[in-house]
């Protein structure tokens, strides 16, 4: 496996999650300052079949899933933390049969909420194929509820 | 490959069966969803399948199925209602989560706010229960003028 402790916390959570397998998701890298995943090419994630370039809904799931999971780049320890809202802005279509990777950072942390950005690409992270933003609500540690923080 | 999605449209309306214009796009087979004419009205339907889960401990939908089943319902539905000739291009899509999106059949509604001649405004609302009730509420804008 790895012996850095963020890759290997994104990997179990990301694996733990069912409809992410089902997509093939994996950690391409996670450090303080965020993290990344890949999400591969796949026929069955098409979205226009005249063009095979695939569909937003698969940007999206990477994109609330690296979001989601880059808040084990600055928690110290698990917390559920599900998404509030989130926006894409697409900047050009994915290029057919490659593989994407989405970036995710965590920008402001407070108490009860996490505010996270990042972008996807394909071969230049410079050249991003969508920006997104996404919020956090923090649940804390599961089992424990905070006072008037359960939603 | 070149499609003729008019003519599908055309097909799906009369035979009241939205299966083939579904079916045509990968993704949307992949989640599993499907169109339901209720009179005038155009409602998305998305079976609970244990490959869309997210959350395994509620267990829960994944954000980004609801988000992907979203999007394509304004999709279709711009497509079905609005004669757009060909697959609408997402711009921007923003999601609002409302509510957990519990291991169940999920509903999706559209409303299409503005049809200008290049871009399309379009609202969507998901639910479970009642649809007074929404786990989500989505606004996207998608390029309608070319290909």
């Amino acid at each position: 496996m790895t012996d850095n402790p963020l890759i290997e916390r994104a990997q179990r959570f990301l694996s733990a999650l069912r409809h992410c397998q089902v997509l093939g998701l994996s950690v391409h890298d996670a450090s303080p300052q965020g993290l990344t995943l890949r999400l591969p090419y796949s026929t069955q994630i098409i979205g226009n079949p005249e063009t095979g370039v695939i569909h937003g809904g698969a940007i999206t799931t990477l994109m609330d899933t690296t979001c989601g999971i880059s808040t084990v780049c600055v928690l110290p320890e698990f917390e559920i933390c599900p998404t509030l809202d989130l926006r894409i802005d697409y900047m050009h279509p994915a290029e057919p049969h490659k593989d994407v990777f989405g970036f995710a950072e965590c920008y402001r942390v407070t108490p009860n909420i996490i505010f996270t950005r990042g972008y996807a690409y394909q071969d230049d992270p410079a050249q991003p194929i969508a920006h997104v933003v996404g919020t956090f609500m923090r649940m804390g540690k599961p089992g424990q509820l905070k006072q008037g923080g359960a939603a | 490959m070149s499609l003729d999605l008019n003519a599908l449209v055309r097909e799906a309306h009369a035979k009241n069966d939205y299966d083939s214009l579904v079916c045509l796009i990968p993704y949307a087979k992949l989640i599993g969803m499907e169109c339901l004419r209720l009179g005038d009205d155009m409602v998305f339907r998305l079976p609970a399948n244990k490959d869309n889960i997210g959350n395994p401990t509620l267990p829960a939908i994944h954000g980004g199925v609801i988000a992907g089943f979203m999007e394509h319902a304004a999709m279709l539905h711009l497509l079905m209602f609005m004669g757009t000739p060909h697959m609408p291009k997402i711009i921007d899509f923003s999601i609002d989560y409302l509510r957990a999106g519990h291991y169940r059949d999920t509903y999706v509604q559209c409303q299409v706010w503005r049809q200008g001649r290049r871009v399309a405004n379009v609202a969507i609302t998901a639910w479970q229960t009642t649809q007074t009730e929404p786990i989500a509420t989505a606004r996207a804008h998608f390029k309608v003028d070319e290909p």
